[in-house]
């Protein structure tokens, strides 16, 4: 008796404010998918830091012939073979060095060829143009300014270059839009509980005759007050579904169909991150609405 | 059943109290009328024994209970041992008359075994057989008024309140009110009366309760209404 008596008042109430309804569901769906959409960011974030900062290298660039003539760096002529092998040796005495590899003018030049294949900047160099280098793979990335101090400046190198400094704007520019989605997602967050709210109050008032009469007659206050919790639970679970829907829609069409074909070179979040935050949304989705419903009925709903 | 011990209640910017210093006591069992112009202070007599207002300063006990004591979420409890009528009957118009005595049991959780026990006794009990699946806005007034006892009654309660119950009924159904209020009575059920019918407080010659400007001015048994408009 109780639990279809409650499913019925839940359905009317439901019902008769059809519009509060959808606009709680509404809301609750986007600040939810925009809260998603920022974990889901962040989590792309991290498994592109992981999956770069693996590859990333410092390069470390020999003079050649042309820059002798035209980087100050190089004033000194281009780097010799005796020069090479001193920078070698002490590049594999440093603790924080993994491993050393060196990319010959000819490599390099290869290299870009190959990068650039399609384009009309592939026929702008010529291999005599590229820069010998000695590519260092680190122990742990950020230890930089190490090999930074210890070879710029010296004779027969050009630059000492960090190929993390240009991933990490690119994270920071990341970063950014993620802050800014959460900034937005806390808008729209405050905007559903104000809703819900409302949607609540605006309940409360269609059916004080019927909670009147609760009251009178003895009916306990939780059993007054679950159908409206219930309601705005239930508002808040449909539109966490939808919330779903979004990221699910989202990861399918625009990562995995769009964006994975055009941009092969990152390693884009794999489903499993996904589901687990599907449960997360649907939690707060369900809760916070729950928890709203609550304490605006006890403003409401005098015993 | 019921005591009041000096028992003070005012309301905040009210010069005022609404009740001033009253003491009296409910036997079980009893029929009291409570009689007084309007503002002297009945509904927040009423208002106290139901506990929907808390006394300022004093002691309501109802059913041996201290309700300055009894704590919120113990207040359903005690509303469920009290049967309540008012002057605009609180029907709920989309429920037929066998529904809306249904609902009230259905909220305090009785079993619906129960409630198709209950529900058609209770019904006969207060004349109304034959009409349970008839809405609240088909019946007279009168009719109304004996739904909303049958739902005040349906859970055997030990006092019953009501708050001018014929208020809004002509002489003559509201003689029949009283007949059923009457009944109820002699089952035991103590019957608190708010009420501004002569005709019908020197009928039935019981207990009259006066407030006048919230002090008791009067306590009489047998008595009759003995206030002028």
């Amino acid at each position: 008796m109780r639990a279809q008596f409650v499913l019925s008042e839940i359905s009317v109430g439901l019902r008769r404010n059809l519009t509060m309804t959808f606009a709680v569901i509404v809301s609750v769906a986007l600040s939810l998918a925009l809260a998603g959409g920022s974990l889901l960011a962040r989590e792309q974030v991290s498994t592109m830091k992981g999956y770069w900062y693996d590859k990333v290298q410092v390069s470390v660039y020999l003079c050649n012939e042309n820059d002798a003539e035209s980087d100050p760096n190089c004033a000194k002529g281009a780097v010799t073979g005796q020069q090479k092998q001193q920078i070698r040796t002490e590049l594999e005495k440093l603790r924080v060095v993994d491993r050393v590899y060196h990319e010959s003018a000819d490599e390099a030049f290869k290299h870009y060829q190959e990068q650039f294949k399609d384009s009309p900047l592939a026929d702008s160099l010529t291999a005599d143009q590229m820069q010998e280098s000695y590519r260092v793979k680190l122990k742990d990335p950020t230890k930089y300014r190490v090999l930074q101090t210890a070879f710029s400046g010296r004779p027969g190198v050009q630059e000492v270059q960090d190929q993390r400094n240009l991933l990490e704007n690119l994270f920071n520019l990341l970063n950014g839009m993620n802050i800014a989605a959460l900034f937005v997602m806390g808008l729209m967050l405050v905007v559903a509980l104000l809703l819900i709210v409302n949607t609540v109050r605006v309940s409360a008032f269609s059916r004080r005759r019927e909670t009147g009469i609760m009251r009178l007659v003895g009916a306990s206050s939780f059993y007054i007050q679950m159908p409206f919790i219930l309601e705005a639970a239930i508002a808040g679970m449909i539109g966490a579904g939808f919330a779903c829907v979004l990221l699910i829609g989202g990861k399918y069409f625009l990562i995995d169909s769009w964006l994975q074909e055009k941009i092969a070179l990152i390693n884009f979040i794999g489903w499993d991150a996904v589901f687990k935050v599907l449960p997360l949304l649907i939690a707060v989705g369900v809760l916070m609405p729950a928890v709203a419903a609550f304490f605006t009925l006890r403003k409401y709903l005098k015993v | 059943m019921i005591r009041f011990d000096s028992v003070t209640k005012s309301y905040p910017k009210q010069n005022r109290p609404a009740l001033n210093d009253v003491s009296l006591d409910v036997e079980r069992g009893e029929f009291v009328f409570l009689v007084g112009s309007s503002g002297s202070g009945k509904s927040t007599f009423l208002r106290l024994i139901l506990r929907e207002e808390r006394a300022s300063t004093g002691q309501v006990h109802v059913l041996g209970k201290d309700l300055a004591r009894l704590s919120n979420w113990k207040v359903p409890q005690m509303r469920r041992q009290l049967g309540t009528v008012f002057q605009d009957f609180r029907l709920l118009a989309n429920k037929t008359v066998a529904e809306n005595v249904a609902f009230a049991l259905e909220v305090i959780g009785k079993s619906r075994v129960q409630i198709r026990k209950t529900v058609p006794e209770v019904l006969d009990l207060v004349g109304l057989g034959g009409k349970e699946e008839r809405m609240p806005g088909e019946l007279s007034g009168g009719e109304q008024q004996r739904v909303a006892i049958a739902r005040a009654f349906a859970n055997r309660p030990m006092l019953l309140i009501a708050d001018e119950p014929t208020g809004n009924l002509d002489p003559q159904t509201s003689v029949g009110i009283m007949k059923l209020l009457d009944r109820i009575n002699r089952t035991g059920t103590t019957v608190v009366m708010a009420t501004h019918d002569q005709q019908i407080v020197d009928q039935m010659r019981k207990r009259v309760i006066e407030l006048e400007r919230g002090r008791l001015v009067r306590d009489q048994s047998r008595g009759v209404y003995g206030y002028q408009h």
